[in-house]
């Protein structure tokens, strides 16, 4: 849709910044979408929406929890709502109104989260949500979708809206490099082979995909081969190529901007568990919030680092 | 001039007789439910499904219906013999109440029961996904109107207040909602619970053309509505004062009778006078 369109996004941008550019042409093209927000439209970027389809915009002031409830009614009565606001606000919030007014009745409301995860950065553990693909995941009838660039949330923004129910999709604050080759197409619930490997297996969602790319060619180094697997799908998981791949390499890595406890981690170990056990290292929080500190300063302290996944990988390797 | 004639006053007085049985004989079937709240609620129903709501139980996907959004889910057992009534469903599925396999669940499922907009239950959030349908009426320049209902003890729930701001803030005059003010919830009044006075006043700071009749009296109602109809530019609520356990002697205005079935002799004891 990027090309298509002629925009041409930067190589570095924010997924939320490419959210808003997506939503807006998506805006041009279907007169169903609708976009709410909490008070927050310039930092998710559903400002861009508003400025051109002021009818199709509705700003429910600091009031998540009606947010949700009134894309709900929305989604009820024909419109494809998209419900934005920060990460933390959008799910745990608001989590039993997610629960019964849009995953229980399968409604097709698109909850788009900005500011998630660590690099939130100085604002703080209250505003970092490590939890929200955990919460998002255990929820029936839920699809959890994790860009790894700008150019991939362009591509998903209209794979969420042609996709008809409840979708959860992650978005992040800082401006992060181009992962995803260009001409990949993006398809929900396939995970992309961005690198091929045999020695182990490096899964990843959102901006750890880019850190685990940097990581296999820090392997490749030491004459690692690592596959890399970008999960941008959390739920359905891609579960046949999952286990293709770990069945090849032998041993896992999984890279996440969330607690390693129920998010991306957390599923790939129950995939396999059940189908093909092997050593697996889960890299992400450790069971702890975070804290004040830059988006860099803070992905080192709480291990999110190239060099993290890296080291992982070896250690993955030990338990073969 | 009455808004209603005597002769379909006593009509309707009839059928709200007929579906309390009904209401009575699910929940005593289930062995379980809530009759306070659906005998308190059912003359709202009665007046909206039998003299306003422009819906078609033949047809009750028709994108230009109104709706209606019950967001005190649990009085569902109402619902269901009004919505059994009017033929959306058959009426021998009201026996399945409850049971595993029903299309009546305990609390309203809109993908089970045909004529149910909105699943419900979890208090507090029917309010928001009424605003959410008035809007998408008026995106869609459609006439149709919006009806939502809530208990007196669920206006404690905050969203609600939100919602209410959302109505006001969007000018919402095609929503007209409901509260079914019995005075009572699951651990006593609402006043010693927690207070909702001054409910009037309440709803009017928020914004809303806020109207208190007797939600028992449909000539009262049906004036409320109305009025509603045409007020311009805010949303109305409409203070309906009912009595919990309605049209029951030994259940009205008795806490216990909030969330408990009838046992056979209370059954039979209740319809009885009913039938009177």
């Amino acid at each position: 849709m990027a090309e298509k369109t002629g925009i041409i996004l930067p190589a570095e941008m924010a997924t939320r910044e490419a959210y808003g550019l997506a939503l807006r042409e998506l805006g041009r093209r279907r007169d169903k979408i609708v976009v709410l927000d909490a008070d927050l439209s310039q930092s998710t970027h559903t400002a861009l929406f508003a400025a051109e389809f002021p009818l199709r915009f509705f700003n429910l002031g600091i009031a998540e929890a009606d947010m949700i409830g009134t894309a709900a009614g929305l989604a009820a009565n024909g419109y494809v709502p998209f419900a934005s606001t920060f990460g933390v606000f959008a799910t745990g919030r608001v989590y039993d109104q997610i629960r019964n007014s849009v995953a229980y009745t399968r409604l097709n409301v698109k909850i788009a989260a900005s500011h998630t995860g660590l690099t939130v950065g100085e604002d703080g553990a209250s505003h970092q949500t490590l939890e929200d693909i955990a919460l998002m995941r255990v929820l029936p009838n839920m699809t959890v979708v994790v860009p790894a660039d700008a150019r991939q949330t362009f591509l998903a923004v209209e794979a969420v809206a042609n996709y008809e129910g409840p979708v959860y999709l992650r978005l992040g604050r800082p401006k992060i490099p181009r992962a995803v080759p260009p001409e990949m197409p993006f398809e929900l619930g396939k995970a992309q082979v961005l690198r091929e490997g045999s020695a182990l297996l490096l899964v990843a969602t959102g901006i750890m995909v880019g850190r685990a790319l940097q990581a296999a060619a820090m392997l490749d180094r030491e004459g690692l081969q690592a596959a890399v697997l970008n999960m941008h799908t959390i739920k359905p998981l891609d579960e046949d190529l999952l286990i293709a791949m770990a069945r090849k390499t032998g041993a896992v890595v999984t890279a996440e901007e969330h607690s390693i406890i129920g998010g991306l981690g957390g599923a790939v170990a129950e995939v396999l568990a059940e189908n093909c056990p092997r050593p697996l290292v889960r890299v992400g929080v450790k069971d702890t919030f975070g804290e004040s500190g830059s988006p860099e300063a803070l992905l080192q302290k709480y291990g999110l680092t190239a060099e993290d996944i890296a080291a992982a990988g070896k250690k993955a390797l030990r338990k073969k | 001039m009455p808004a209603i004639s005597a002769a379909a006053n006593e009509e309707l007085r009839l059928k709200a007789k007929k579906l309390r049985q009904d209401v009575l004989t699910m929940v005593h079937q289930a062995g379980s439910g809530h009759p306070g709240g659906a005998l308190s609620v059912l003359d709202i129903l009665v007046i909206l499904y039998y003299k306003v709501m422009r819906v078609d139980p033949h047809n009750y996907r028709d994108p230009q219906r109104d709706r209606l959004v019950l967001s005190k889910g649990h009085a569902c057992p109402a619902l269901y013999a009004v919505l059994a009534d009017k033929g959306f469903f058959p009426a021998r599925h009201l026996k399945t109440l409850r049971r595993l396999g029903s299309p009546l669940q305990g609390h309203p499922d809109m993908h089970k029961t045909p004529g149910v907009e909105m699943s419900t239950g979890s208090l507090g959030q029917g309010l928001s996904v009424a605003n959410g349908m008035a809007l998408a009426a008026r995106l869609d320049k459609s006439p149709r109107r919006v009806y939502a209902i809530m208990g007196d003890g669920e206006i404690q729930e905050g969203q609600i207040w939100e919602a209410a701001m959302t109505a006001a803030h969007y000018c919402l005059d095609n929503l007209t909602a409901f509260l079914d003010y019995n005075g009572l919830q699951i651990d006593g009044w609402t006043r010693d619970v927690k207070t909702l006075e001054p409910i009037v006043e309440k709803w009017r700071a928020f914004g809303w053309h806020t109207l208190e009749v007797d939600g028992h009296d449909y000539a009262s109602l049906l004036e409320a509505i109305r009025r509603a109809q045409v007020n311009k530019g805010a949303p109305t609520m409409i203070i309906a004062h009912t009595v919990k356990g309605k049209g029951v002697s030994f259940m009205e205005n008795q806490i216990n009778w909030h969330g408990r079935a009838p046992d056979a002799a209370e059954y039979a004891r209740a319809l009885k006078e009913l039938k009177n």
